[in-house]
């Protein structure tokens, strides 16, 4: 077993690596894989493994890579992502990849599935579109038909037929997957100090861009480390933050919120890669019906998703409670509208409900963030010191 | 150009519909009707219709509060609770309006909905939009149809079944529901014919720009003419006769020759025939039309007169296929289609009309428009060799709108125009 010191600084390497290294030489060691990138929030990664494609995360650039041609491409007014995710492909960063999908999540992402199709990008591009119908029969048909589009994509290049076979072992390994990363979660609930969010951050961000076995081999190296008894307790409250599941924050900023005095016991950073609560059938004949049942049954809140039969700000009230947190961050790309449109509905909800939070936006090339770090500590003191003062949020 | 603005009896017909509307809507409740809240792009009207619903767009309401100037104050209530600077400012204008106690164009009040129906096509706002409504009104039903994207530039049997199983599983028995009234085909089939003659009737109407010089603009003035269509009275015949009477004006102002109708009467010389992507700004429409019609430029074709439906490609509603219909004609609407389609149409219509340029307003706060329109800009200037211009606004947010800045860009856009156009006369 590897040291606990040892696995962060692989997972850091991997999780940042903006050439996608691990992909590339996966795919020299299998002459007939397809490596398949998918961006931000969810998608059903297990067809891909079925199919013997490599997923694999692309989450922007962050502030490690420069913008000059993504700029030409969107309007200032436009969250960051779009652009570092163009400039990545346009100069050749994903040139290894064979295909790209794009999950149904905004405008933004939906409309630079179509620029990635006009600049002829990859051997495929697919925009994913999830279903806003939760009725089995009816969104779970539809989403059904769309993972068979991507396996006719999948298989149009390396000529793969999916076994039912195929897909319930690849379930079965994402099922694992994310039973660990939930017991991380579960352990970072007591024992936040064991585990830095970041270090968290990294392990499950460099799950997106390895195959699951390998990323399923050092989660449970970091698991059997977290058992132990490790770290020194700090006085800290406990925050759950949500709203940066897409674009995501530069790491620093991941780190100065711990930093500043809150513990973040919950969060929707890697949304996708938790989407899914708990297990999918992995004992059926029809494997994509359980997949597709599963994100319509079983899937975490998001901003993509219609939420009306099950509203949102109680999901994450739910959260906040069962993690004891004392608080939420509400942390919003700039510009992004999912996010941004749901503060409000948190918000109103969480003032009845008299659950304190604080908001602010990021960018992921912002790694200047001496604002957000003293609002988080005023936050954090404002619960430790004066319990009953209410929080005003700017 | 003549100062006074000229009353077509178009026009009229038109102000008599939209007002009948609002006066329905404002005794609905003691009426016994039935409101129903939706969007303009993939709206279901003829369905509305069939269940003898009224239909309130809040998209429209959003629109007519700039236009009557009151959006930024709404906005501005909206913020404060909460809502972000830079998200859909319909959306704030909406929800300002609604805590300012939902008085809308006419003075007023505008029901609270039974129903909210989110046929949401092309935009994901819609959802959030519907999201923050159905918090303030516990009370209305809504129904949800998922309109898939044409993300491979083509409607599929299966998003086609997709939506028809929706229609038929959801929607309809809910409409019943909430109603009262049993689905009726044939009802429903006899709006659908009239839709389609809407249709047939509006397409002629956008492709008489093909003249020179253009009796219409198709922006500034296609944007008054997209009205009952989109606003609920497609499959009525008070539609059909609005576009038959249009039709007609414009055949006469063709026949004299005649440029468009502007605020200031009559557009005397046409010097420039342009493409425009994207809505318009709505709070200084006036101010930013006249930018255009003082240069001599009149819009030949405009996407956002294909938010609520694209008819110039020959589809069209069909009373023998009814649901399969309504559910294309979500899917069909100009932001359900993706780029490269966004790309191929709005260059068909820069030949068609034999465009001398294609500008873009793109709108701060609207990415299912924006999101993607520079890369289109340059393909398109990289297909035609066509001018291309860019001018940045916002719908309903007038702290968005530098009049300045817009005139600033757009006149240096019309210099290079003349002279491209000089040296395509040396050339010639
Ligand atoms: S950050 Fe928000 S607006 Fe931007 S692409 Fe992601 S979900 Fe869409
Ligand atoms: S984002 Fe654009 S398309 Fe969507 S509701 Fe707002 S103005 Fe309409």
């Amino acid at each position: 077993m590897k040291e606990l010191n040892e696995l962060i600084i692989e997972c850091k390497e991997l999780a940042f690596d903006l050439n996608f290294s691990r992909a590339k030489e996966w795919k020299k060691n299998n002459p007939a894989g397809v490596v398949v990138g998918y961006m931000p929030i969810y998608f059903p990664r297990e067809i891909l493994h079925a199919a013997g494609a490599l997923p694999v995360g692309i989450f922007g650039g962050g502030d490690r890579k420069q913008i000059i041609k993504g700029d030409a491409y969107y309007q200032s007014y436009i969250c960051h992502i779009p652009r570092s995710i163009i400039e990545l492909a346009l100069d050749k960063h994903t040139e290894h990849f064979d295909g790209y999908i794009f999950p149904s999540i905004c405008d933004v992402i939906r409309n630079l599935s179509g620029t990635f199709k006009q600049q002829k990008i990859g051997k495929f591009v697919k925009y994913m579109d999830f279903p806003q119908n939760f009725l089995p029969e009816i969104g779970g048909v539809f989403y059904q038909q769309e993972m068979q589009h991507v396996l006719e994509y999948v298989k149009s290049i390396n000529g793969k037929e999916v076994t039912s076979d195929d897909l319930n072992h690849s379930i079965e390994l994402y099922n694992k997957n994310r039973k660990l990363i939930d017991f991380i979660y579960e352990i970072r609930q007591e024992y936040p100090w064991r585990l830095g969010i970041d270090d968290v951050y990294h392990i499950i961000r460099a799950g997106t861009v390895i195959p699951v076995e390998e990323h399923n081999e050092i989660l449970e190296q970091v698991c059997a480390h977290i058992q132990n008894d490790i770290g020194e307790p700090q006085d800290k409250i406990k925050v759950v933050i949500s709203g940066a599941f897409c674009e995501q924050p530069a790491i620093g900023l991941i780190r100065a919120i711990e930093e500043a005095g809150c513990y973040v016991v919950d969060d929707d950073y890697m949304l996708g890669s938790r989407m899914i609560l708990g297990d999918i059938d992995s004992n059926t004949e029809n494997p994509l019906e359980a997949i597709a049942n599963s994100y319509i049954k079983q899937s975490q809140y998001s901003s993509s998703i219609y939420d009306v039969h099950n509203p949102k700000e109680n999901r994450l009230a739910n959260i906040v409670n069962m993690r004891g947190a004392d608080g939420v961050i509400f942390a919003s790309a700039s510009f992004c509208d999912p996010s941004l449109l749901d503060a409000p509905i948190f918000q109103n909800a969480f003032d009845r409900m008299g659950i304190r939070y604080i908001a602010f936006q990021f960018s992921e090339n912002i790694n200047q963030f001496k604002v957000i770090k003293e609002q988080v500590g005023a936050f954090s003191d404002s619960i430790k010191l004066w319990e009953d003062e209410p929080v005003t949020v700017e | 150009m003549a100062k006074e603005a000229q009353k077509e009896k178009s026009m009229i017909l038109q102000k008599e519909m939209v007002e009948g509307l609002f006066n329905q809507l404002a005794t609905a409740k003691e009426d016994g009707k039935k409101v129903c809240y939706t969007f303009i792009p993939g709206n279901l009207s003829e369905l509305i219709r069939t269940f003898d619903m009224l239909p309130v767009y809040p998209e429209i309401n959003a629109l007519q509060s700039a236009m009557r100037k009151k959006s930024g104050g709404y906005i501005k209530e909206a913020e404060k609770n909460a809502h972000s600077e830079d998200v859909c400012t319909y959306v704030k204008c909406d929800v300002g309006m609604m805590m300012k106690g939902n008085i809308g164009p006419t003075g007023q009040k505008i029901p609270e909905p039974d129903v909210l129906l989110l046929s949401y096509t092309g935009c994901f706002t819609f959802l959030k939009w519907f999201e923050t409504l159905k918090r303030e009104y516990p009370n209305a039903k809504v129904i949800m149809v998922h309109t898939p994207y044409q993300e491979n530039a083509e409607i599929t049997p299966e998003m086609t079944q997709y939506m028809v199983k929706q229609l038929k599983e959801e929607v309809i028995p809910q409409m019943e529901e909430v109603s009262g009234i049993k689905f009726d085909e044939e009802k429903l089939k006899a709006h659908l014919r009239l839709s389609k003659e809407a249709e047939d009737w509006i397409t002629k109407i956008f492709d008489t720009t093909k003249h020179k010089p253009s009796p219409i603009d198709a922006y500034f003035a296609g944007v008054y003419y997209i009205g009952p269509i989109n606003i609920g009275f497609r499959g009525t015949e008070q539609a059909v006769e609005y576009y038959k009477e249009l039709y007609s004006e414009i055949q006469d102002r063709i026949k004299n020759g005649l440029g468009p109708i502007t605020p200031e009467g009559e557009m005397k010389e046409e010097k420039y025939r342009l493409v425009v992507e994207g809505p318009p700004n709505w709070t200084s429409f006036r101010e930013f039309w006249k930018i255009f019609y003082d240069m001599g430029a009149v819009i030949v074709a405009s996407s956002y007169t294909k938010v609520g439906g694209v008819y110039d490609m020959g589809w069209r509603h069909d009373a023998n296929r009814p649901l399969e219909s309504l559910a294309e004609y979500c899917m069909n609407c100009y932001t359900n289609m993706n780029i490269p389609q966004r790309i191929d149409l709005l260059s068909k219509c820069i030949e068609d009309y034999d465009a001398d340029g294609y500008v873009t307003n793109s709108i701060k706060s609207c990415n299912s428009f924006s999101a993607g329109q520079l890369g289109m800009m340059r393909e398109i200037e990289d297909r035609l060799e066509v001018p291309v211009g860019f001018i940045e606004s916002d719908l309903v947010d007038p702290r968005y709108f530098s009049y300045s800045n817009i005139k600033n860009r757009l006149e240096s856009y019309f210099q290079m125009l003349a002279q491209r156009k000089s040296m395509e006369k040396e050339t010639v």
